[in-house]
């Protein structure tokens, strides 16, 4: 130790003699300098005339903005139609915005050619337009027309290629140069050059297309979607990988690449570099040569040593175990990498200089990729090491965001563009960029229910809104008898004995009309009764009369008190995006009868809240109404149980979260099963009465009865029907109740705010 | 490497291990200084003395017309027309601008010059007040450079943002001689007024081949989409006029327009929406009879009245901003300084800065034909939106419109955001007006993500010298199932942990810290041990906990990741007779805070402490041996805007807020101090970020008519 240290101060004496033997002098005058840098450095002038400057422009003519145009306004937009071609289509110049005017916006797709079958892929594409909310059968009525042809893959070295597309779409008459067309495409060009020809004129059709150029790209008109598998899921879609936000956000690899090395061709500009950056260690980036038919005729030395290497490590192992990925162009700009980045949660360093982003009109894409440059691959290393680890967890999080909301289906693809579309139609009532970016998505965001952030359940807590501090209480009325029920007369008491309460809501579902105003009980807040229309799903609609954020959802025969609706309203406000609520049932997962499960019994979990007494934002019923499609309100028409969780599975499709029960006084109905005796007037089916849940262990249908359990099959049913057709499992379990924060506490009741709800 | 991030310490800085290494650190720093300056001085002594050939710059006191003149010959050469294919990728020189620390591009200016032709003319005014402004701006700016070999972008000083002040051919050859011209690469200019009669081209007419163009009234057609910048035209009534920012609530007219020079088919399309909706609509136009010396510009007249402008723009709600010849207008930046939401008619007009900013929150857009529909799509704009809308464009003005310093600065950044997109400015930062930031909160974990239970939980034992409390606290916690790791932080430097052999049994790992100095803060440090994402903070001394109710709380946690999940809660109050916040830890019916004695959170929420706890908050507590847990509370509210959640019933614990200090009894000034804390922290966090909730979570079946055994968590809630 000490010999070192004397050593170290040797050195350390000899090196400062030195400095000042060689450097003495230029060290002062460097400092001497560096005093005055800051001073010397050549600023613009500041010139002493600055002030008397003349203006860019006289005050005079700013306002005058050049005389008139003697071109009228009209005359110059018609002339603009003519005067660019459709290479430079923009909205206003190739699309017909009066066929949207009537009907909405409606789609049609053609009908398919016999004889000429369509791709998978197609196949999927055209039945995703075809579950769409906005899809129509009858092209008079509609806005938007797709292709039966497949022009998916436009390759036309390839197998799928369709001959003759051009002389198949002139004759149809509804092609009209391409009008409010919308055609499709995964690949554009071929061998050598893949530049982006189609092979046909597609006129004035929008282009929906992936590995668009930049400057191909006709801002404003066309869409960049991404490229996808041929197996990429038709709905639901697998969850994104990142199932945990570890920090800091330390994976085994910071960087990874693993694919093809072009040795010739377009491309292998970058694809020849990247194997530059390997360092083995947290930088891996594997490339190889062997693809292609003669790909040996092209081999150089790196060839033999690189595909061994590559041989090494596991693609999908390096996906999930690296935080960056490389997505480098491939022949063309677009690759299958792009999205299996984004689900892996493997953040996108995406090197593919003037490629449009897929939806990037929507999708602001620096809050999820690092887009780089591929002039300078040699930086990316440093680059993404110095992104902040805060940073990084925010990445990870958007990719997944992303990926689930608008990549991982081919319903979600083919829904962001029609929906990017329609927001073009009316700029007023279209989404901002806002929406697209933050949870859930714009494709549950719908623009028509409102523009305002503040209407929405989600954006309360980003934007620094608080939900409304007043709630409509919607009852459904479906007593047969023409005076009203004590219950739900007791009800009315009850809620509008509530603080809270602005207005009650009776949505009168019986034939008979509705008793007269004067037979309904005085109540300090308004009451307005709505007739329905017979439909189960009326009781989702979005009523005008619903003025509040809040709605407390209401069966005539629920049975609550003051305290409960004031307690459970304190919890909403909390938890305003999901339903909260008091009865509540479970569902499973049956492995022996491989579908999934429902049960009413009493357990230890929860994932649905029955909307027979349950507080949720009234966006859901907008929600409900208009962005399901018709079939699956028909659907729950038909079934005679299952709007309530059709509602439950919504809502937990949007928040991915379970929804929220909070403590009951004593034991609801079901309350349901009533509306039977409304619809056909006969009194067969009895009331069910106080009926409390049965216990584990004894089998719901003793207790019940054949109804109980007839209705339970139902609902299992519609249950397991309601996944098909989400193509997932939304529903999400709790564990947990809300209870008040003294509640069963060994303290005075005095102090209590609910003791009400103890009893 | 050289990262501008301060990077997060692996380890704690004060941590016993690491002392050791303390001197070699200091030998390295000594030899690092000493090599560095051999190198600075060895290279000082080759470095081109440039610095001291700066004589015509040091002058100070210059006038504009003393710059030399430039002679164009008639045969100089003239650079192509703008190449609309251009894209950053293809046209710009990424090389020039290389990898830096800052992330910020380097900008170069040309000296003035005036130009002349053969014949001696001038070819346009050597230099406008604006663009003077706008080159002073770049010059004071983090961008400047007056070194034109590291420069990335280069700004002529030829003013080129009045088209009509100039001469176009003579203008292009000018660009053309510039030093570092080069087919215009990397060449930036700016340009409001572009095209001239009779067709108004949409983009300055001046051939100007590669360069960079921002210009105030590109279409969708002369725009190249990531290349140029579409800036807005600068309206000099925003330096000559002062309008204080008006607060919502309704203005007199609903819309307005105020316009001279429309054309007369638009103005007879808003005298008829006029005449449908009456008074709320009011249709200015020029004054014809003005006595001498009042300037026109500030009058605008309707019928008789003579209103003052742009002061009239601020009784309305919404103001109409038509095309004329040019689709850039400056009338959008009088509207937006009055607060006035701008109804945007002009097709195809590429709206100022719209790369980075979200004009659906501050404006309408309405194609031409819809004209005749804009009241009605007016009117079906929800009244807070509308607020919000006066309140967004209000902002825009102030931050991209009031000055050619805000033109110039968003311009650059723009272009520095594509050069350097991991470093670019986020979306919120370009469009949330400051009261917006203020009162949002972005959740850092804003995935509703539920973590498995396979993960488990980390134990953090906070402890001192009771030994016995603490291994009767690590026995009764390792009886949870979902522990995977408990780790002891020995706060006491006096005295060594107990010896291995000695310490409990247990079925998952144990690890023992130990710190350097007796702080609180050690508690939230974010130790490397800790491998889950959920961290169970617990004292010494909390042993009345069960394995059901721990358990539970995980599995609470599970569901609330992004939140404090604890068992004793505590509420603040205001004070009404003290004006001043309380803290209440008696049996209320509110909670707002929960004690970290006992409570999960995200170990995220351990970075956030230790590295960015705001203000002093953070050597407070240590000072003071106090409210760790009140700062917890603070700085998580604060972040995700969401209330803590209380688990099970109370308990009977034995003061929880004493159990930090050792041998300290509960008394009524620990107390005060607490309260204190709570003004304290409020102040620095400049807000009182808690939130007041009325519910506790409980099993699902908690207390309820049911068989014990067939509950998850049958042990709840004894004593």
């Amino acid at each position: 130790m000490q010999t070192r240290k004397k050593y170290i101060f040797l050195t350390f004496l000899a090196s400062w003699l030195l400095l000042f033997l060689f450097g003495g002098d230029q060290l002062r005058r460097f400092s001497f300098f560096a005093g005055r840098k800051a001073e010397a450095r050549r600023n613009w002038p500041r010139w002493t005339d600055r002030t008397l400057l003349k203006s860019f422009v006289d005050s005079e003519e700013l306002p005058r903005d050049g005389d008139p145009s003697p071109l009228s306004p009209r005359q110059r937009r018609a002339a603009r139609l003519s005067l660019y071609g459709s290479s430079r289509c923009r909205m206003e110049t190739c699309f017909d915005f009066s066929r949207c005017e009537e009907h909405g916006f409606k789609v049609f797709t053609y009908p398919q050619e016999r004889g000429q079958p369509v791709s998978e892929t197609y196949g999927k594409i055209l039945s995703s337009l075809e579950r769409s909310r906005y899809h129509t059968a009858d092209p008079e009525e509609a806005c938007l027309f797709i292709l039966g042809i497949d022009t998916l893959d436009r390759d036309h070295l390839s197998g799928q290629y369709v001959r003759n597309v051009d002389e198949k779409i002139r004759s149809s008459p509804l092609w009209n140069g391409g009008r409010n067309h919308l055609i499709f495409n995964l690949y554009s060009g071929t061998w050598p050059d893949y530049a982006g020809e189609l092979g046909f004129d597609i006129g004035q059709a929008i282009l929906a297309k992936a590995s668009f150029d930049t400057r191909s790209f006709r801002p404003g008109f066309d869409v960049s979607i991404p490229l996808f598998p041929k197996d990429h899921p038709q709905r639901g879609g697998d969850k994104g990988w990142l199932y945990q936000d570890s920090v800091p956000p330390k994976k085994k690899y910071l960087l990874v690449f693993k694919g093809k090395r072009y040795l010739t061709g377009i491309g292998s500009g970058t694809r020849n570099a990247l194997h530059h950056i390997h360092n083995g260690k947290d930088i891996i980036s594997l490339t190889t040569c062997k693809h292609g038919k003669d790909w040996e005729k092209h081999k150089d030395t790196r060839c033999d040593k690189d595909n061994i290497d590559y041989e090494r490590f596991d693609y999908r192992e390096l996906l999930h175990n690296s935080t960056f990925c490389i997505v480098p162009r491939g022949r063309r700009l677009g690759s299958f990498r792009f999205l299996e980045a984004l689900q892996a949660a493997c953040i996108p360093v995406l090197l593919s200089d003037g490629w449009e982003l897929p939806f990037a009109e929507a999708i602001d894409w620096g809050k999820a990729a690092v887009v780089g440059s591929e002039r300078l691959l040699l930086q990316i290393p440093s680059a993404v090491r110095c992104i902040h680890p805060e940073r990084v967890l925010a990445f990870q999080q958007q990719t997944q965001f992303l990926w689930d909301a608008y990549f991982s289906s081919v319903d979600k693809i083919v829904h962001t563009t029609l929906e990017i579309i329609k927001d073009r139609l009316s700029p007023h009532r279209s989404r901002s960029r806002f929406l697209w970016n933050a949870l859930p998505g714009g494709l549950l965001v719908l623009p028509d229910f409102s523009t305002h952030l503040g209407d929405f359940p989600f954006y309360y807590l980003r934007h620094g809104y608080s939900p409304s501090k007043k709630f409509t209480a919607f009852i459904r009325a479906v007593s047969q008898a023409g005076s009203l029920s004590q219950p739900i007369l007791r009800l009315i008491q009850a809620v509008s004995g509530s603080q809270n309460c602005a207005q009650i809501v009776v949505l009168w579902s019986c034939q008979k009309p509705p008793p007269p105003s004067g037979k309904w009980p005085q109540t300090t807040v308004p009451l307005t009764i709505i007739q329905g229309r017979g439909q189960l799903s009326d009781r989702f609609f979005p009523f005008e009369a619903i003025q509040t954020d809040a709605v407390l959802s209401l069966d005539e025969d629920s049975s609550l008190s003051t305290s409960e609706v004031d307690f459970a309203f304190s919890v909403w406000r909390s938890f305003p995006e999901r339903i909260v609520g008091f009865p509540t049932q479970s569902h499973f997962w049956d492995p022996e009868q491989r579908r999934w499960g429902y049960t009413s019994r009493w357990t230890n979990e929860l994932s649905i809240v029955l909307t027979a007494a349950a507080f949720y934002h009234r966006y859901y019923h907008s929600l409900f109404t208009e962005y399901l499609p018709a079939g699956l309100r028909e659907l729950v028409d038909g079934l005679a149980a299952c709007e309530d969780i059709l509602m439950n599975v919504l809502v937990a499709a949007v928040t991915k979260l379970p929804p929220i029960k909070v403590t009951q006084r004593k034991q609801h109905k079901e309350g349901v099963a009533q509306r039977a005796e409304c619809r056909d007037g006969a009194a067969g089916t009895p009331p069910p009465g106080q009926r409390s849940p049965s216990a584990p262990h004894s089998a719901p249908a003793k207790v019940k009865g054949t109804a109980g359990s007839q209705r339970l099959s139902q609902r299992q049913d519609c249950l397991d029907q309601l996944a098909h057709w989400f193509g997932y499992m939304p529903l999400v379990s709790s564990q947990l109740r809300l209870d008040p924060v003294l509640f069963k506490d060994q303290v005075s009741v005095l102090r209590k705010k609910y003791p009400s709800l103890e009893k | 490497i050289m990262c501008a991030s301060a990077k997060y310490n692996t380890r704690g800085p004060a941590l016993i291990p690491r002392m050791k290494t303390k001197h070699r650190i200091y030998y390295i720093t000594l030899f690092s200084i000493v090599l560095l300056g051999l190198i600075a001085t060895g290279m000082f002594q080759f470095w081109p003395h440039s610095i001291e050939s700066s004589s015509d710059w040091t002058v100070e006191k210059r006038s504009v017309h003393d710059v030399p003149v430039v002679k164009l010959p008639a045969d100089s050469p003239i650079p192509e027309r703008g190449d609309l294919s251009c894209r950053m990728h293809t046209c710009f020189d990424v090389y020039r601008c290389g990898f830096n620390p800052k992330n910020k591009i380097k900008v170069y200016i040309y000296s003035l010059k005036k130009y002349v032709d053969e014949y001696g003319t001038l070819v346009s005014n050597t230099i406008s007040r604006e663009y003077n402004e706008l080159l002073t701006a770049i010059s004071d700016s983090e961008f400047y450079t007056d070194d034109v070999n590291r420069a990335c972008l280069f700004v002529p000083s030829i003013d080129v943002l009045n088209q009509n002040a100039l001469r176009i051919k003579e203008t292009a050859q000018a660009l053309a001689q510039l030093s570092r011209w080069d087919r215009g690469t990397n060449h930036l200019l700016f340009n409001m007024l572009p095209g001239g009669p009779p067709d108004y081209n949409t983009a300055l007419d001046v051939p100007r081949d590669r360069a960079l163009l921002a210009g105030g009234g590109f279409s969708t057609w002369t725009y190249r989409q990531g290349y140029d910048v579409s800036i807005p035209v600068y309206s000099p009534l925003s330096g000559e006029v002062d309008l204080p920012e008006r607060g919502p609530g309704p203005r007199r007219y609903f819309l307005l327009s105020s316009q001279m020079a429309l054309h007369p088919e638009y103005r007879v399309e808003l005298e008829a929406l006029q005449a449908e909706n009456g008074e709320s609509v009011l249709i200015l136009d020029k004054c014809t009879n003005l006595s001498d010396g009042v300037p026109a510009v500030r009058k605008r007249c309707y019928k008789n009245q003579v209103f003052d402008y742009p002061q009239v723009l601020q009784e309305s709600t919404f103001c109409v901003v038509l095309r004329g010849a040019r689709l850039g207008q400056a009338v959008l930046s009088d509207v937006l300084q009055a607060g006035c939401v701008p109804v945007i008619i002009a097709d195809s007009y590429i709206l100022p800065f719209s790369e980075v900013l979200d004009w659906k929150r501050a404006s309408v857009v309405i194609p031409e034909e819809k004209m005749p529909e804009m009241y009605s799509i007016l009117q079906s704009i929800p009244q807070r939106q509308i607020e919000e809308m006066q309140r967004q464009a209000r902002w825009f003005w102030e931050a991209y419109f009031r000055s050619m310093k805000a033109i110039a600065l968003a311009t650059l950044q723009i272009i520095n955001d594509r050069i350097y997109p991991y470093a670019a400015i986020s979306y919120e930062e370009w469009n949330d007006p400051p009261a917006v930031k203020w009162s949002s909160v972005s959740n850092p974990l804003f995935l509703p993500l539920i973590p498995p239970q396979s993960q488990g939980f980390t134990a953090v034992v906070l402890t001192y010298d009771r030994v016995e409390s603490l291994f009767r606290v690590i026995t009764e916690v390792s009886k949870v199932p979902s522990l995977s790791k408990l780790l002891v932080v020995w706060n006491n430097q006096n005295k060594n942990p107990p010896e291995d052999s000695l310490w409990p049994k247990i079925r998952v790992p144990l690890k023992v810290v130990r710190t350097a100095e007796n702080k609180l803060s050690n508690r939230f440090f974010p130790y490397d041990e800790i491998e889950t994402e959920a961290v169970l903070a617990i004292d010494d001394d909390i042993i009345m906990l069960t394995s059901d109710e721990l358990q539970f709380g995980y599995e609470v946690w599970r569901e609330f990741p992004d939140r404090l999940v604890g068992y004793p809660g505590r509420l603040h109050l205001w004070d009404h007779e003290m004006n001043k916040w309380k803290y209440e830890s008696e049996w209320t019916n509110e909670v707002s805070m929960v004690l970290t004695g006992a409570a999960f959170y995200h170990k995220y929420f351990n970075y956030l402490y230790t590295y960015k706890m705001p203000g002093d908050i953070k050597n407070w507590v240590d000072a003071h041996m106090n409210c760790e847990d009140i700062a917890m509370n603070f700085l998580v509210a604060n972040v995700t805007g969401k209330s803590v959640i209380k688990v099970t019933p109370r308990k009977k614990f034995k003061c929880p807020e004493c159990t930090a200090i050792d041998g300290l009894s509960l008394d009524q000034t620990h107390m005060v101090e607490r309260s204190e804390c709570i003004n304290k922290f409020a102040s620095v966090f400049g807000t009182m970020p808690l939130k007041v909730v009325e519910h506790r979570a409980d099993p699902v079946l908690y207390k309820d008519d049911f068989p014990e055994k067939l509950k998850s968590f049958p042990n709840i809630g004894s004593l």
